[in-house]
């Protein structure tokens, strides 16, 4: 797909929404924090929304052309959109929510089948019962399908699982990925939840205050986040002031609470720059460090632990507050304990230096 | 009862009733102008509306009589209206008009935007996102409403008698016949009709507070 987004301006309550975007992966993850202005987003390329200036263009059709004063009515664009509260039809029964948009003859695609979606999504059981009896994950999945049934060129999915709980999160994924394989169908999906955008997307364009603050591939927005902002909304587990002291043969010397890192020298003049170090990058060892590859050692007392899922957070005192993400049997084998003292290594590869 | 009560009777069900479908439409579209529009004179429009919820029925009687003039259809209408049973329809409406858009509206107000919006992105345009979507889930105000005007309008006397008169087998109402029997003095009458009235009114109300009643626990 080809979505593309010039010239945007929507004004919000609190500040104006503004974008340059060109999306062309199957699936993009718009990120970012409660209130940044994504559901407007997906409202404007929806038609809902009338903007103070926008260029939209979808595989090569234009949709608003604010220059033009030309806009293609809502229910023309061929746009599925499942919204944060589903707005599933109370007064209709499932079968009829999700025939609403259904296309017939020469319009349907033959991908949408109704047999097809239902099947793919695991409705069969719901069809004859009405909307109210429906559980959060099956209004999910009727959501879904009527929007698929519509026949869309693109699906807007706001906050897919941000009304489920933990594990029905878990149930629904997989539909999600299910519709991404099955239907080949482009995908915007708005979302605040680091699992969601990490398992789904091929693309991320994070999003704060009405602003794009960076685009680019999942796993490098993830890791290199572009700014102080983005480095703190993505989950950096480390996220320190420092300052370069010397740069030789692309490496970076930096200062950081009272000890000195080696890092990759960023792309910057600037000398003042955050250390961002994802936890999972940060090893631990009971003895001091023997010789190896690794350019960080230090030494480090603990300060906390918090257990997540199968990984235990640690909190070190290594100079700075740091934190590493461990195994709890490795946490078990080296028996850490409050107070312990312990070497954590850090490749500099692993150290991103973001300038502020 | 008698055979000329009994006409009476009928004939203003019949004539209320047939106000409720002729105000219904553009009942509807005020009511949702007014919910969902905001448009310039909006609230002057809504004032005009609620007139003759307020006025004194006789004076909103005596506009209509001069616009439509005494002897015709104030020269726009080949057909005569003023004192036959058109210009008893034309009262009621006017009268009853008022309650059916206050309480659409409320009811088209209390419709999820969301919904329709989302109607809308299933590619159903705007008529029949208002007929599948608005007014159902507005259908319980939007009845409630219907019986309400229809409750008002089986009771209106000022403006019908100022535009239609009060004749009787022509365009005389229940409470034209209660006023008139009483005036000559014919009690027993009166009461026939003073309670063919009240068994009318207390259905038409009971069933709109039903409906109305209903809709805010669903």
């Amino acid at each position: 797909m080809s979505l593309v987004l010039k010239n945007i301006s929507l004004p919000l309550a609190h500040f104006t929404l503004e974008a340059d975007l060109e999306m062309r992966q199957r699936v993009t993850a718009v990120y970012g924090p409660s209130g940044a202005g994504k559901t407007s987003l997906l409202d404007l390329i929806a038609g809902l929304r009338a903007p103070r200036s926008a260029f939209i263009q979808l595989d090569g059709d234009v949709l608003t052309d604010t220059a033009e004063n030309f806009s293609v009515a809502t229910h023309r664009r061929g746009i599925g959109y499942v919204p944060q509260d589903l707005a599933l039809f109370p007064h209709l029964a499932v079968r009829q929510n999700l025939l609403y948009g259904r296309k017939s003859g020469e319009t349907a695609s033959p991908l949408f089948n109704f047999e097809h979606v239902i099947k793919v999504l695991e409705i069969e059981p719901l069809i004859a019962r009405g909307v109210t009896e429906l559980s959060g994950g099956e209004k999910q999945r009727v959501a879904l399908a009527r929007a698929l049934l519509s026949s869309p060129r693109l699906l807007l999915l706001d906050e897919p699982l941000a009304s489920l709980d933990a594990p029905l999160k878990e149930k629904i994924i997989p539909y999600l990925a299910r519709i991404r394989e099955e239907f080949q169908i482009p995908m915007l999906c708005v979302t605040h939840d680091r699992f969601v955008a990490l398992t789904l997307a091929d693309e991320i364009v994070v999003l704060m205050g009405g602003k794009v603050m960076q685009t680019g591939a999942v796993a490098e927005v993830f890791t290199r986040p572009a700014n102080a902002e983005v480095a703190k909304f993505t989950g950096v587990e480390t996220f320190q002031p420092g300052k370069i002291i010397s740069v030789a043969d692309g490496l970076a010397t930096v200062n950081v609470g009272n000890v000195t890192l080696t890092a990759l020298a960023p792309a910057t003049e600037s000398r003042n720059v955050f250390v961002c170090i994802r936890g999972e990058e940060v090893i631990l060892q009971r003895a001091a460090a023997s010789a190896s590859s690794v350019r960080n050692r230090l030494s480090g007392c603990i300060l906390s632990f918090r257990p997540e899922g199968a990984l235990v957070r640690v909190e070190l005192d290594a100079g700075f507050p740091l934190f590493a993400l461990v195994t709890r049997p490795a946490c078990a084998e080296l028996e850490l304990r409050e107070g312990a003292t312990v070497t954590a290594l850090i490749k500099a590869p692993a150290i991103h230096l973001v300038p502020r | 009862m008698s055979a000329a009560e009994w006409q009476i009777v009928w004939f203003t069900v019949w004539v209320a009733a047939l106000s409720t479908l002729t105000i219904l439409p553009i009942g509807l579209a005020l009511a949702f102008a007014l919910a969902r529009g905001n448009w310039p004179g909006k609230s002057i429009v809504e004032t005009f509306i609620t007139l003759p919820l307020v006025m004194p029925p006789v004076a909103t009687g005596l506009i209509l009589l001069t616009v439509l003039g005494k002897h015709g259809g104030g020269g726009w209408f080949d057909f005569r209206i003023v004192f036959t049973w058109r210009a008893v329809l034309l009262a009621l409406s006017v009268m009853s008009l008022p309650l059916l858009v206050r309480s659409a509206r409320t009811a088209f107000e209390e419709v999820n935007p969301r919904l329709e919006q989302i109607a809308r992105t299933l590619g159903a345009g705007g008529w029949r996102v208002f007929f599948t979507i608005t007014v159902p889930l507005a259908g319980r105000g939007i009845i409630g409403g219907m019986l309400l005007a229809f409750a008002r309008a089986l009771g209106e006397f000022g403006a019908t008698i100022m535009v239609a008169g009060n004749i009787p087998g022509k365009t005389q109402t229940i409470s034209l016949g209660i006023f008139e029997n009483v005036t000559i003095g014919q009690n027993a009458q009166a009461y026939h009709l003073l309670a063919a009235s009240v068994v009318l009114a207390f259905i038409a109300v009971w069933s709109s507070e039903f409906f109305l009643r209903r809709k805010k626990t669903a």
